[in-house]
Formats: C-alpha cells, structure tokens, sequence
C-alpha cells in the first residue's frame, strides 16, 4: 500500500520502483511512461516482467529499436504487398501498431532529437500524421513508454523531448543489481484502479500545492505538474479511494518532482527566479534548512503544500543535489544537449535525400516508391509487349532500367576549434573578440552545417569552454560567463585543442583550428610556472599539430606582432595573420576564407 | 481528427494568441514563427486556431493545376469559376518525417499502376493553398525540404518537375512554424519568411500556472465536454476575427503613421522594406481586429517587437538586446 512507504524508513528505492511500475500500469497514457537508467540486468528484467504482469494482458508490448526508419516508426509502404498486388498497400508504423499497448525504447540515451521530436508530435496529437511516399492520412494511438537509459556520463540521456513527456524516471543503480521487486499489486488490483480512475475527484488545494511545488523547485515544464495530478490519483484509485489523501499527493510529488527539481526553493519564499535557476542559488543551501524552507506563507494553513514539499525534498538525497548542481550549472537544457547534438550527427550521416537510376548492388537500398513510379507509365506497353508468352504475370512488371536506389547525403562537416589565450590583463578585451568571432560564424555557417568549438586556456590548464556545437542560444549561455585571467598555458591550450581535432577527425569529419594568442607561454603542461618548460612543452604539441597536418590559423593578438607568434605558426605549419585591432567580423572572415 | 484544444482556453501567453490573430486576420501579413521552451503550449494553440478560422469559397487546386509551358491563365479566373461552395481556410500540418512527394505532390502512383493514366497527386502545398502551413520543430526540418519551401514561399507557386511530370500551381499560404531554440538554429532565409516571430515561456504566475494544469486536467478528462464549456468564448473570438477580415480594407493608415514606422525602421538599421511592410500589415491588422477604423501609435507599439525583432542585424553577443533596442526605437521615435 502507498501509505505505509512514506512511513517506513524514509523511503525504499525498491518499494518506489515497484510503486512506479504500478501507478504507470494504472493510467500508462495519462503518466506518458518511465525512464530507466542504468545497466541491463537481472533488476531491470525483472521491473519490465513486473510491469508486464500488471499491464492489460491484451496490451501490445513493443521494442523499439535505435535507429529506426521514419518508415517503420510512422508507416510507410509495404514492399511484398505493394509488388504483390500492383498498388500501394500502406503498412502501418510502431507508433500507431502499439496503440493501447506499451513501446519499449531500447538504449535511448542514444536516441536522436529527430526521432524523439516524431515521437513527441505523435504523443501530443494522440494520433500519427502521416506524410510519405505517397500515403497521407491519420490513425489515433496512444501508448505508455519505457525507456531504457543506459547511459554513463550525466550529459549521456535521452532526448529532453522525449524525458518530459514520461512522468517517471526510475535509477537502477541506487537498486541491488539483482532484486526481485516487492509484489504490491497484481493485475485485478490495477484493472480496478484503472476503473475507479475517472471518478477520482482532485481538490483546488491539490493542483495549487503541487503546482507552487514545482515552481518553487525550479521545474519549468507544465508537463510535471500534469504528471503529478495523474499520478496522485492513480495512487488513490489504487488503493480503492476516490479521494485523495496526503499520502497520495506527498507519493507523486516524490517520485515526479522529485527527480526533475533543478533548485532548491529559496529559504525567502520568494518567486525565486521562476524561469532561469541562476545557478550560484542552487549550491548553497543544499542540505541543512531544505524541509521547513518554503513554509511561512502557504505552509501555515495549507499543511498539504508543506507535505508535498517534503516529499520532494525527500527525494533529493545529498549526493543528488550535488549532482543536480553540478548538472546544472552549464544550463539547464545542456545537459541532454551534447549527446543529443552526436547522435543527430552520426544519422544524419548517410541521409536519404531522395533517388537514383542505379543498380541493385548489395550496399544499394532501393527506394520502392520510387522504382514503381519510374515503372507505372510503361505497364501497358510492357504487358502488351509480353502478350500471352509468359505464364506467371506479376502485378507489376518492374525492368532493371526502373531501379531507383537511395541517395545518401555523406558531407564532411568541418568544426572550427577557437583556442583563445584567457590569461592576463588583456585577457577580457582578447575574450570579448574571441566570443563575437564564435558567434559571427556560428550565424554565418548555419547554411553549411559546420559547427564551433571553444577552448579557453589560462591559469594552469585549459578548458572547453564550449563543446561542438551549432546553436546560437546554447553558445551564448556557454560563453556569458567566460573567465579571464592568470598564467599562461599556452602547451595546454595546443594539447586540448589537438586531442579535440583529432577526435572529431576520427569521427570522419574534419577540424580547423583557430588560435587567438601572442604565443607567449609561461606555464607547462603539467600546470608549473615555468617559462622554460612551457617553451618546451609548446615545440612538443606543436609538431603534433603539425604532423596531424591540421589546417588552420594563428590569429598574433598582441599589440605590436610578436615574432614568437609567428613561430608557433610556423612550428605547426599553420597561416599566421597579425591583427592587433581584430574585430570579430574580420575574423571571422578570415576564417572562412581559410576554410 | 481528433479534438483540439480551445484556444480561448489557452491560458496566458497574450503575445502569442496576438499574433496569430493577426495572421488570421490578414494572412499577407507572412506567417508566424513561435520558439519556446518545451510544454508552453506552441503547437497547442497553432491547432487550437485552425477551429476559428472562417469558411472562404472552396479552391479546387486542380483546376489550378497547368501544364508548365501551357498557356498563361489567371489562377484568380479559375477560382471564381468555381461554383460557391464553402470550406474552412485550411491549416495543414507538415508532420515530421514527411517526404518531398507529400510535400510538392507526385505523380498518383496507384491510378499509373491500375489504369497507367498519368495523374498528378497534389500534395500538402496544393492543401495548405490560400490557407495556413504549420510546421512543428521547424529547426529539425531535413534541409532539402526547407529549400523546397524557401523556392515556393518566395514564388507563390509550385513547380513540379519529376517522374515525367512538368506542371505547376499557385501555392500562396502563410507559414506557421515553431520550434525550440535549442535543438537548433533556423536558416536565416527561412526565419526571414516569417512575417512576425515570438518566444514563449513558461508563465512565472503561480496563479497561472495552476490554472494551466487545471484546465489541461480537465480537458484530458474529458475532451466533449470541455471543448463544450469553451463554446461561447470560441464564437466570441471567431467573430473578432471575421469582424477583423471584413474591416481591414477600410482601415486607414495616416501618412504620420506611414512616416513613424520608416523613421523606427531606420533607426534600427533593419534590412530592406519587409520590415516596414510588415509592421504596417501588423499594426492595420491589429486595428481591424480592436474595431478601429485608423491605425493608431499603440497599435504599431504593439506588434512592433512581433513584427521587427527577427529582423534586427543579428549581434549575437547581447541576448536582450534586439528587444531592447526595439524599445528604445520605439520611445525615441514616439516621444518625438
């Protein structure tokens, strides 16, 4: 029963996860579906059987893989049906063959932005819009998703189209790695929840404290809050009520909220900064005053908001909330960004755009529709030229001279990598020149699909200010607060500028790099200040550069040309330009024209 | 289709239901870009206007459709030969994944292979004639359907040249697009289409934001009866804007007015004329829309960020920046 695990010891990540599969068992379209994050395993096995068993029998259950065509996810055409019968039979997709069924998505950290926006749209219309070879209509679905999150690193997650549009999100490694989950209903308890599920009435009191809740946790999509209603009533439906109670409302705000705070609510009660967090207010306050924060006003007479804050507040155990800060302080969309930004790279790689008159060779993909159109106006002459010889009679009759294969669209793309000197006092004029640069081209080279890439050196070490990227909205963010000032190591800068080309290059596309700096050094690799060691460490680096045979250019920012600049030019085999009044248009102009 | 939610019911986001009133009230104002954080309800409130729009004479694209080198015809002739039948002004949805055939149109595959007649099969540009092109995610859309639609969006016509077909159409409509800036930039020449272009956020109104859950919940629960509740504030609103449509030849536009928008326009430095051409249509719009029979200042401060802030010389450094400077324009140019 839902109450007795508020109770028990604060609460039991098991007992949640059993919870949760549950409460998506009871009302899978109105909660969207469940992330699962972590390995595959024993305990994840035994969740899906466990939300299995408690879906409707008669449920379809689909797996859907990575990479799948727009054909097979929307619809498209069916192949043996269409030559069988000579016209095109439509063949419907996953989305609309899993209506009133569960769509399990396989490895979705990996899952491309495209695929989730198609995704996306189908959930929000409630029905598939499909537009391709040559079919056109609409067929209603609905579904519940499983995502299956196996991703590592914290920016390693499934699309943020995707993510918000499933209510729960479900940590496999805060599980044993093999546990069987606590059985707390079967599937005649869920069905009946299902049933008692229209006539849960939901109070003002409960939209206003979980909706205040959120806002107060920095959670922007209106999506949570939804979530939280539906899952707040599916707790109640379950345990035969058709009210609900607290525990209901502390439950939802748990497992819904609590996942998704980026803050902590302000001590003040202010309407702290309701739409961006700044992220130094997230750091601070982590712990220590959290449970009676956001009390004074509300709390006083409406115990409800103060129980749903708690529950959130529950659900943030410290070594989270550091995490959350951590995740949080690029942006708050970044964190799903770069991966996503990857995976759209790798698919876009090979895009079909459009056909071609070609063989059937083995790497060759024929483009049916294509084939039948180039086909279709010579069907009567053909089946009059045949005449009565031939004793099977296909629908269609296809010559080699109508294959059309697909065009695939394989384009290197080009990031251009900034290494901008940060240190010392000119540090802030060099950056301000540096950041517009970035920016102009990132504007300029949006018709190219070429991306921009940010490192920064200064004090001891270097940093990639801003990863590959090609949009505008997250460079300003990554760039708004770029440090100036300190040391300089200018080994450091070559070497992370070097090891950044030569993994895009590995990818199959191509670097360029841009160096701002005067090419003084004064710290070395190893972060020492030392002058000597760090002209050193510089020859070194730079001969890999050279030998990598990386295009680019040495950008001489200092006041009066230095000829050391021009020799770190030289020693990297790279085009040296003195400009000690760079305007970023000018740079960025050059840029291109070195490109 | 299934049931849309009413736009009346739409909580908040003034800006947003502004502009594509606008656009509904004159649809030679150019189209409607929304960018947005996920969940504010873009698209929600682009379908919600499809519910609104009037009925206009029914256009039989194919009798539009000419064999390209065939004789010249008026396409506005053919419209009127057709018999008066109404039909709602259309508002297509471009879905995701959708593919050039759909898009342009094709040859009608099924009619080649069981009568070997040679038909052409309109697509959605042939559907959306005259009416509304909505675009979701439009930042995702594959690149060779953006140049399609930059080629059409500029000539006003459809050019079909594949699978031994060569014909054409007038393809006018008014793009609706909206998208979240993160997942990526919009091609400048596509953004230069849109005639007015907005962000939306999620409200900061803890009222608000309750009310939006709220009717959301409600309308989940049951989709009849709540679309039911909204009847009348939906009429209300269908009649402002049939009001607005019939109004707009009649409202005037004051040489004063003519000469404050240059004069905002050059101060911020905008490119070319579509600047000005669209603040006006804006700004007339918006008037026909409140009843008013001349444009006034407030109707050109209005819908002057609406109209002008995609259009600024882009410097990227500063991210308030265009909005700022409009504002600045704009006391600058009114206080004078």
């Amino acid at each position: 029963m839902p109450p007795e695990t508020t109770a028990t010891p604060r609460f039991e990540p098991l007992v949640d996860a059993a919870l949760i599969a549950a409460l998506h068992a009871v009302d899978p379209i109105g909660l969207g579906g469940v992330s699962l994050r972590g390995y595959a395993g024993p305990t994840r096995e035994n969740w899906l059987t466990a939300l299995r068993e408690m879906l409707p029998a008669e449920g379809s259950w689909r797996r859907l893989p990575l990479g799948i065509s727009d054909e097979r996810l929307l619809g498209g055409l069916d192949l043996t049906a269409t030559l069988k019968l000579g016209r095109p039979i439509a063949q419907r997709g996953v989305l609309a063959e899993a209506d009133g069924g569960t769509i399990v998505v396989a490895m979705a950290e990996r899952m491309s932005v495209t695929t989730a926006a198609r995704i996306a749209a189908v959930i929000d219309r409630g029905s598939v819009a499909l537009a391709r070879d040559g079919l056109s209509g609409e067929e209603q679905t609905a579904f519940g998703i499983v995502a299956l999150d196996e991703g590592l690193e914290p920016d390693e997650r499934p699309p943020e189209a995707l993510l918000d549009r499933l209510a729960f999100r479900i940590d496999l490694g805060r599980l044993p790695p093999t546990a069987d989950l606590p059985p707390i209903h079967d599937r005649r308890a869920v069905a009946e929840a299902r049933d008692l599920l229209p006539s849960v009435a939901v109070t003002d009191a409960l939209f206003e404290a979980l909706a205040t809740a959120a806002q107060n946790f920095g959670i922007n999509s209106m999506r949570a809050v939804r979530f939280a209603i539906c899952a707040a009533r599916a707790s109640a439906a379950l345990d035969g009520r058709t009210e609900i109670e607290h525990d209901d409302a502390a439950l939802a705000a748990r497992l819904v909220l609590g996942p998704r705070a980026t803050q902590m609510p302000s001590a003040s009660e202010a309407p702290a900064a309701p739409d961006e967090p700044p992220p130094e207010s997230m750091g601070e306050e982590s712990g220590a005053e959290a449970p009676d924060a956001g009390d004074d006003d509300a709390a006083a007479d409406k115990p409800l908001a103060e129980t749903v804050t708690e529950a959130v507040v529950a659900a943030l155990p410290s070594g989270l909330l550091a995490g959350l800060v951590a995740a949080s302080t690029p942006s708050r969309g970044g964190a799903g960004q770069g991966r996503s930004d990857q995976t759209r790279k790798s698919s876009e790689r090979g895009r079909p755009i459009g056909s071609r008159k070609g063989e059937l060779r083995a790497c060759a993909r024929l483009a049916l529709l294509d084939t039948l159109r180039a086909a279709a106006p010579w069907q009567r002459l053909r089946r009059a030229t045949l005449g009565n010889s031939g004793a099977v009679r296909p629908a269609i009759l296809v010559r080699a001279d109508d294959f059309r294969v697909v065009r695939f669209k394989q384009r290197i793309r080009t990031t251009t990598i900034f290494v901008v000197d940060a240190s010392g006092s000119s540090a802030l004029h060099r950056l301000a020149e540096a950041k517009g640069a970035v920016e102009t081209l990132l504007a300029d080279c949006y018709v190219r699909r070429d991306e921009v890439a940010l490192i920064a050196f200064r004090g001891q070490s270097a940093e990639l200010l801003l990863p590959p990227t090609r949009s505008l909205t997250r460079t300003r963010r990554s760039l708004a607060q770029l440090p100036g000032g300190g040391g300089t190591p200018l080994a450091a800068g070559l070497k992370a500028a070097y090891d950044l080309a030569t993994a895009i290059r590995r990818k199959g596309d191509s670097a360029m790099l841009v160096f701002l700096t005067d090419g003084q050094a004064n710290v070395a690799l190893d972060g020492r200040g030392s002058r000597a060691q760090a002209g050193e460490d510089v020859a070194v680096v730079a001969r890999l550069v050279a030998a990598a045979r990386l295009p680019g250019l040495v950008i001489d920012t200092s006041p009066r040309p230095q000829a050391k600049a021009r020799q770190l030019a030289e020693a990297m085999t790279l085009r040296y330009l003195a400009m000690p009044t760079a305007n970023p248009g000018l740079i960025s102009a050059m840029v291109q024209a070195a490109a | 289709m299934s049931l849309v939610y009413p736009f009346s019911a739409i909580v908040g986001q003034d800006e947003m239901k502004l502009a594509l009133l606008i656009a509904a009230v004159d649809q030679s104002v150019g189209g409607v870009l929304v960018f947005g954080d996920r969940g504010t309800g873009k698209s929600t409130a682009v379908r919600a206007l499809a519910a609104l729009l009037p009925k206009r004479p029914a256009i039989d694209i194919t009798k539009l459709v000419q064999q390209s080198g065939g004789p010249q015809e008026a396409p506005t002739a053919a419209k009127k030969a057709a018999k008066p039948q109404m039909e709602p002004i259309p508002v297509v949805d471009l879905p995701l994944g959708a593919t050039e055939d759909r898009l342009v149109g094709a040859l009608d595959i099924e009619k080649a292979l069981t009568s070997g007649e040679k038909a052409f099969e309109p697509g959605l540009l042939a559907r959306a004639h005259g009416g509304f092109l909505y675009i979701d995610e439009v930042n995702l859309l594959e690149d060779h359907l953006v140049d399609l639609l930059l080629d059409v969006t500029a000539s006003g016509e459809n050019v079909v040249e594949r699978e031994g077909l060569s014909i054409r159409h007038p393809a006018r409509f008014v793009l609706i697009g909206s998208g979240n800036p993160e997942e990526g930039e919009l091609r400048p020449q596509l953004l230069d289409r849109f005639g007015l272009c907005l962000e939306v956020k999620t409200t900061a109104d803890i009222k608000s934001r309750i009310e939006v859950v709220k009717r959301r919940d409600a309308f989940e629960r049951d989709r009849a009866a709540f679309i039911e509740h909204w009847q009348k504030e939906e009429q209300k609103i269908r009649r402002r804007i049939v009001a607005g449509r019939a109004a707009l030849p009649n409202v005037e536009t004051p040489d004063h007015v003519v000469e404050r928008i240059a004069r905002l326009c050059m101060a911020l430095g905008t490119d070319g004329l579509r600047g000005e051409l669209t603040l006006m249509r804006a700004a007339r719009a918006l008037a026909a829309l409140e009843g008013a029979k001349t444009i006034g200042d407030k109707h050109i401060q209005r819908v002057s960020l609406l109209a002008l802030r995609h259009r600024l010389r882009r410097n990227p450094l500063d991210e308030v920046g265009s909005s700022l400077r409009i504002e600045r324009a704009l006391e600058e140019v009114f206080a004078a």
